[in-house]
């Protein structure tokens, strides 16, 4: 965790600010917090005048054929959420954009009536009116009894703050393309269930009337057809064609999976479940087909047996039937799942938008630290998809390629409104480890590329068709299809992209480029046209001309060769700063007196010139040019260009975007998401579905560290004991004290690999040398039973192992501390209240450790002679010389960043098959015990 | 023993005190390993270790299956399932065919009545023996012979394509404890209380016809012999043995330079020390000493002076199982009490003035003449120096009776447990910067290193 929301909040008025009036003169625009609704409070955070609702909600609408627009369900199922808010009017409005061209029934030329697939789009719109914005995901289910088969839905999540949708649209389509999906996959399957059972009532039908002729036939000897024979062939004629066409609509909807698979951009829904995993095919990967294949299929024979019923020759009438439910189209599994999705959607998207885009920036961050960030962060979280897919697909076509394309778009200007968008510094920072699979991968994307934009060609038709206007307070300010800024993003990881001057001018070009595709812009509401504002604000020097040559060659990539810091070059650039000055210091034998002032800025925060919200709480300030100086060759690009450049990236308020920096990476990308409409799958999903459950664990946690750091004077040894990698063991009688206790540490134990943290929360047997391999927190029963003593006697064995905390009698068995480090993460003094925030401080220190750990992990010569001849006692000097003096570590915070080094080591070292085994280190050091 | 209670003192020195066991603080600044690796795979107890070569060892115990491990990663290389009762013996043999190329096999033997040759290189199952009439108890490989011999009821000779060369005549139905090579193409068998001398002899018209003839017979021990070793050296042909539980020990030197044999006893050392249960477990040598452990206690008996030289009575906690020198003049014993520990053998500086601590060879009496060979020690001692074992550190990790140990030098130590595990201690420096190298390394290989110097 390197931001704190909370932090950026009040940190903008002092330093920021003075930061940035420290900066050449900037544009007015920048001087006035871009909020749309600052005129009427002077605060951007208080609760945005004008909505009729409390919060953001989830609303489900259907267009029923029989009663129009209307809304189905809310989440969450609040009255109060909605409060006075127009539910049907607004169902009516985000269901009157819906501008697909949904075409189901006898397309001309074809006997048969044809199920069309039709794509979810993506809308987004703003109710002035009514104070509402609204992303809006529109999709079709399929219902027999329904007129064309087809019932169109749309989940909208509204919200009153604009930008909350414009700047999530990218996580928001993800995440309901997720529940879309889910709703589809259960439709599927009930509709083709639906198929069968009518299939059978068919062939039942059939054969009654079969018999029925037959007997007629039999009995008529007149050698004439009576007018009821005549009838009854017919309707057996009538029987045997919608036999025909049924059987045809089964194997369409049954086929689907296989279509589908064809276009890259599909993927079934997946279960959260492992129970179902079975049922619904697992792979993501659209081109792994056959698991998919599989699970579809079989999904569909799982018919329970049916007594075909006699079908009346007339159907009843449209308004006699009830429509199905939602719940009855969709399958009762699926739309549990659908809900739960879309309540976890809720709880993602929850709260301010300047929360949502920290967190979304920091775990950004994180993820690109690929060498530390298991140590202390929950990999998981980050883990969860690869974000690089797509942005590999990009690196893999050709420069001409797209140079070419630029151009070519570049010539049909247009007026698009630019979507929240993200780019992240990920692109610019090519991840040099991982450039073999990248290689791998390349061909395959660029097809897949090719491939989609046929396909967007196809739809164009449909798109540009179905872009209809809207009532008069509507504005459509966006389609997914339509925002290039929006677009390009969608593979990447979500940081918000900065116009850098350079990148300003040459993109705006390209940024029109998608846009010819289709309409968007559906603003009839001029008093509300942020657009152009937006524009003025953040252009003002999009003219400005390139001072940075080495735009054109990628941007803001690295050389993929660089020294050993950037070869994970996911670090953050302080890291990579201050790696220079240790390289410098390290590799030419003397010590760089740089090195120590470049430390002290992991902590600084970045200014920049964007509204408030927007301001990561970035651990860089751009850094002196002279620091550099010594390392003109470093990257193969201008010292002075990094900081700049990713800062700005880092930096820029998503609203900018659109005129912002599409370098030739992201242009591709937008090339390639502008078609793929729903390729949702691939982009990055900020929200994890862990997010809520971590989020509150972390203020658990953090509230009971708190406690415990003011309660025990011992808290700093126990701390350094998880730090240092010793197992430490709360013991107890109290189960639930225990916990708590295993809980409040557990925020200081490093991960030993990609896996959950080392922490054992309640073991009762006695432990064993195993325990301690595996472990490095153990809460423990304290027993008075025989098992008891044989606890305690383990325990004694392999004291030497073991630090000890007793929870009962509060005393501490532990090696003695002396360190600085633990006393600044753990002061008994601290101000800090709220344990969300104290968790954030530890992260914080915890991360300035990792760096450290880091520099030192991967400066060779502090490991290996530099010559041949050079003795081994002479690099153990060196070594220590580093900690101490580098690194400005005293006595047992040395034995921290050892130990750290070696997970660092180990994580590196590891093969990814193999699971490797797990090392315990001691010391042999005496331990003392502490009383309160 | 409860050396440290919860809550209870800050150092566990007082209550040592009490149970005469040495013991040493959590401050072992000796002591190299510092990191430790737990080998699972066993199902029983571990009893064998086997070196292979310079990186492998394997494993064997009761649960009939040998594990073959790579002492530097403690990856498991091979897993070798065959017998399907418990293994009794163990032992490597390389052979080297026309091509010159070595070739590492390990013959083990199990209770089960089968003998099997494993291929390691390739972990399959080579060929395997089943016309024994009981349970093989011990091999030992005469590399120079290119042969192999199995001991049990009878001894078998065998080469290495295991073809049976030549075998003795039903010995005994307790069978051949233990074999020790000794020179000129003899080996002595323990079998029971006696010692039985063979030799080995090829008939000289070169076809493959081997002979195995009993020279000798050695009756002087009062109960089952249980270790036996060959001193090499400067002593060549000089072979010792330690009874058991009578607690006489005999160099007896056998020279064989000529067919007969003048088993002269010269010494014979008896420990006047009440019989406990215990006995002589396991013996070891250098060029100089040869190592005892008898019962809880580690003794060193030098074989110049013929006398114990140091001794540490109580050693560990129980019995002491294994015992091994270092070439650092350390010494490696294991026990029944589930530690390992490492002693220095050390010389005492000691002032002339300060009386002569009694007590120290009191336990030692002298069989024979008693009285004589006292005093005579004593007039040794106080021109000898004196030595003392040193306990610079102890492993504990085992949960269980440690069987047996492997000492891999600079690799490590590895022990076996009746615990089932098996662990690889090694030294942690040297592992960290052996995992840096190996980071620059990967670095380099994924060329994201490149120094601008």
């Amino acid at each position: 965790m390197i931001s704190a929301p909370d932090v950026v909040a009040f940190t903008r008025e002092e330093e920021l600010e003075d930061d940035l009036y420290r900066e050449p003169p900037l544009p007015e625009e920048y001087s006035v917090p871009l909020f749309p609704f600052s005129g009427q409070g002077a605060n951007p955070w208080a609760k945005v005048a004008g909505s009729k609702f409390t919060r953001d909600f989830i609303l489900i609408s259907e267009f029923s054929e029989q009663v129009g627009p209307q809304p189905l369900l809310t989440i969450p199922d609040d009255a109060k959420v909605s409060g006075t808010f127009d539910l049907n009017y607004f169902s009516l409005r985000i269901m009157s954009v819906d501008y697909q061209a949904s075409f189901v029934g006898h397309p001309p030329g074809s006997a048969y009536p044809k199920l069309n697939f039709v794509e979810d789009s993506k809308v987004v719109l703003g109710d002035s009116k009514e104070g509402a914005f609204a992303y809006v995901h529109h999709l079709t289910l399929y219902d027999l009894e329904a007129r064309g088969f087809v019932r169109p839905f749309c989940m909208a999540y509204i919200s009153a703050d604009e930008h909350k949708i414009m700047q999530q649209f990218q996580e928001l389509s993800t995440e309901f393309s997720k529940a879309s999906e889910c709703l589809k996959t259960g439709n599927r399957k009930a509709f083709a269930n639906e198929l069968e059972k009518k299939l059978k009532d068919l062939d039942y039908t059939r054969t009654v009337l079969h018999n029925e002729t037959e007997q007629q036939k039999k009995a008529n000897d007149k050698g004439y057809y009576t007018t009821q024979a005549i009838e009854k062939a017919n309707e057996l004629a009538s029987v045997e064609k919608s036999i025909i066409e049924h059987q045809d609509l089964l194997r369409q909807i049954r086929s689907y999976p296989y279509r589908k698979l064809k276009d890259s951009e599909f993927h079934p829904y997946e279960p959260d479940c492992a129970l179902d995993r079975a049922d619904v095919g697992s792979d993501q990967n659209p081109t792994a087909s056959d698991p998919t294949e599989l699970g579809e299929t079989h999904l569909y024979t799982h018919v329970p047996s049916y007594t075909p019923k006699l079908i009346k020759a007339k159907s009843a009438k449209c308004f006699d039937k009830k429509l199905k439910t939602l719940e009855e189209l969709c399958d009762v599994y699926f739309f549990t799942q659908t809900l739960d999705q879309l309540h976890h959607i809720e709880r993602t998207f929850r709260g301010d938008v300047c929360y949502l885009l920290t967190e979304q920036i920091s775990r950004a961050l994180l993820k690109q630290q690929s060498v530390t960030n298991f140590l202390f962060e929950d990999v998981s979280v980050l883990d969860e998809k690869p974000p690089e897919k797509q942005y590999r697909g990009c690196q893999g076509l050709g420069q001409d390629a797209i140079d070419e394309k630029c151009s070519e778009e570049s010539l049909a200007p247009k007026v698009v409104i630019s979507l929240g968008s993200y780019k992240s510094s990920v692109e610019c920072v090519p991840i040099k480890m991982e450039q073999e699979t990248e290689d791998s991968e390349e061909p395959k994307m660029s097809e897949s590329v090719i491939s989609e934009h046929q396909e967007n060609l196809d739809y164009l038709d449909a798109d540009i068709k179905g872009s209809i206007s809207s009532g008069e307070s509507i504005e459509v300010l966006g389609t997914e299809k339509s925002g290039s800024g929006l677009t390009k993003s969608e593979s990447q990881a979500s940081l918000p992209v900065i116009p850098s001057p350079q990148a300003g001018r040459s993109k705006v070009g390209s940024r029109r480029t998608v846009s010819e595709d289709s309409i968007e812009v559906l603003s009839t509401c001029p008093s509300e046209s942020l657009i152009p504002e937006d524009f003025k604000a953040s252009y003002p020097s999009a003219i400005n001309e390139e001072p940075y040559a080495d735009d054109d060659e990628g941007g803001l990539r690295f050389t993929p060769r660089a020294n050993p810091g950037v070869d994970d070059g996911q670090d953050d650039i302080s890291k990579e700063e201050s790696l220079v000055q240790v390289d410098a210091a390290c590799c030419i034998g003397k010590e760089s007196p740089n090195f120590l002032e470049a430390l002290p800025e992991l902590g600084q925060k970045p200014c920049e010139e964007d509204g408030v919200v927007r301001i990561p709480p970035q651990p860089y300030r751009p850094a002196e040019q002279g620091l550099r100086g010594g390392f003109p060759s470093h990257h193969g690009l201008p010292g002075g260009l990094l900081p700049c450049e990713l800062d700005s990236r880092y930096l820029t308020g998503s609203r900018e975007v659109s005129k912002s920096s599409l370098d030739e990476c992201s242009d591709s990308t937008s090339h390639i998401s502008s078609a793929a409409s729903t390729c949702s799958d691939r982009t990055p999903s900020p929200a994890h579905p862990a997010c809520a459950a971590g989020e509150r664990h972390r203020k658990r946690a953090g509230q009971n560290a708190l406690r415990f750091i003011r309660q025990y004077p011992f808290a700093h040894p126990a701390i350094y004991s998880l730090l240092s990698g010793r197992t430490l063991v709360v013991l107890g009688e109290d189960e639930a004290m225990v916990k708590r206790l295993v809980t409040a540490l557990s925020i200081f134990v490093p991960n030993c690999g990609a896996y959950a943290k080392p922490v054992k929360h309640w073991v009762t047997s006695a432990l064993h040398l195993v325990d301690f391999q595996k472990w490095k927190l153990i809460g423990l029963q304290r027993a008075v039973s025989p098992a008891g003593v044989n606890v305690l006697h383990a325990l004694s064995r392999y004291s030497r192992y073991l630090s000890i905390l007793d929870a009962d009698s509060k005393t501490l068995r532990c090696p003695l501390y002396k360190g600085t480090v633990v006393a600044r993460l753990a002061d008994h003094r601290t101000q800090i209240k709220r344990g969300s925030t104290y968790y954030m401080h530890v992260q914080s220190i915890l991360t300035q450790l990792c760096s450290k750990a880091f520099l030192f992990t991967f400066c060779h010569h502090l490991h290996l002679p530099i010559s041949e001849r050079e003795p081994e006692e002479s690099v153990v000097n060196r070594r220590m010389n580093f900690l101490k003096h580098q690194l400005g570590l005293a006595n047992e915070d040395i034995k921290i960043v050892q130990y750290l080094a070696e997970l660092l080591k180990l994580h590196y070292i590891q093969e990814p098959g193999q699971g490797g085994n797990p090392l315990l280190r001691f010391d042999y050091v005496p331990s003392f015990l502490y009383k309160i | 023993m409860l050396r440290w209670l919860i809550g209870g003192g800050r150092e566990p020195q007082g209550s040592a005190e009490k149970s005469s066991v040495q013991t040493i603080g959590e401050e072992q600044i000796q002591n190299p390993y510092t990191e430790l690796l737990v080998l699972k795979g066993h199902q029983d107890i571990v009893r064998f270790l086997v070196q292979i070569d310079d990186c492998r060892f394997a494993s064997a115990g009761d649960d009939g299956i040998v594990f073959l491990w790579n002492a530097q990663t403690g990856e498991k290389l091979y897993e070798l399932h065959g017998h399907t009762h418990k293994i009794t013996a163990i032992a490597p043999f390389s052979s080297s065919d026309v091509t010159e190329e070595k070739t590492d096999f390990i013959i083990t033997a199990s209770a089960d009545r089968t003998v099997i040759v494993w291929d390691c290189a390739s972990g399959r199952q080579v060929q395997k023996v089943s016309c024994f009439h009981s349970t093989v108890k011990c091999l030992t490989v005469l590399q120079r012979l290119n042969v192999w011999l199995s001991g049990g009821s009878d001894l078998c000779v065998w080469n290495q394509n295991l073809d049976l060369l030549c075998k003795t005549s039903h010995l005994t139905d307790a069978g051949i404890s233990t074999l020790v090579e000794l020179p000129k193409n003899c080996v002595a068998a323990a079998v029971g209380k006696e010692l039985i001398i063979f030799r080995l002899s090829a008939s000289n018209n070169g076809s493959e016809v081997w002979n195995i003839l009993e020279v000798k017979r050695l009756v002087d021990h009062q109960d089952n012999i249980s270790s036996l070793i060959s001193v090499n050296g400067s002593y060549i042909g000089e072979l010792i043995v330690w009874d058991a539980l009578d607690w006489t020990k005999q160099a007896s030197e056998c020279n064989f330079w000529d067919s007969s044999v003048h088993p002269d006893v010269q010494t014979e050392i008896k420990l006047s020390q009440s019989p406990h249960e215990s006995s002589v477990q396991h013996l070891t040598s250098d060029d100089e000493c040869v190592f005892a452990a008898v019962g809880k206690g580690i003794y060193v008996y030098n074989l110049q002076m013929k006398r114990v030289i140091a001794c540490q009575r109580t050693a560990h906690d129980s019995s002491v199982l294994h015992i091994e020198k270092l070439p650092n003049r350390q010494l490696i014993s294991c026990s029944e009490d589930g530690s390992v520990r490492i002693w220095e053998l050390r010389e005492k500086q000691q002032l002339p003035a300060e009386p002569v601590p009694t007590g120290f060879f009191n336990m030692w009496g002298f069989g024979r003449a008693n009285k004589q060979a006292n005093q005579a020690a004593k007039k040794m001692q106080e021109n000898t120096p004196v030595y003392f074992l040193d306990l610079v550190g102890d492993l504990i990790g085992h949960s269980s009776a440690v069987q047996m140990f492997l000492y891999f030098g600079e690799l490590g130590l590895a022990t076996c447990s009746a615990d089932h595990l098996i662990i690889l201690w090694k030294d942690g420096e040297r592992e960290s910067s052996l995992r840096s190298l190996t980071l620059f390394q990967k670095l380099a290989q994924n060329g994201d290193l490149q120094l601008k110097l």
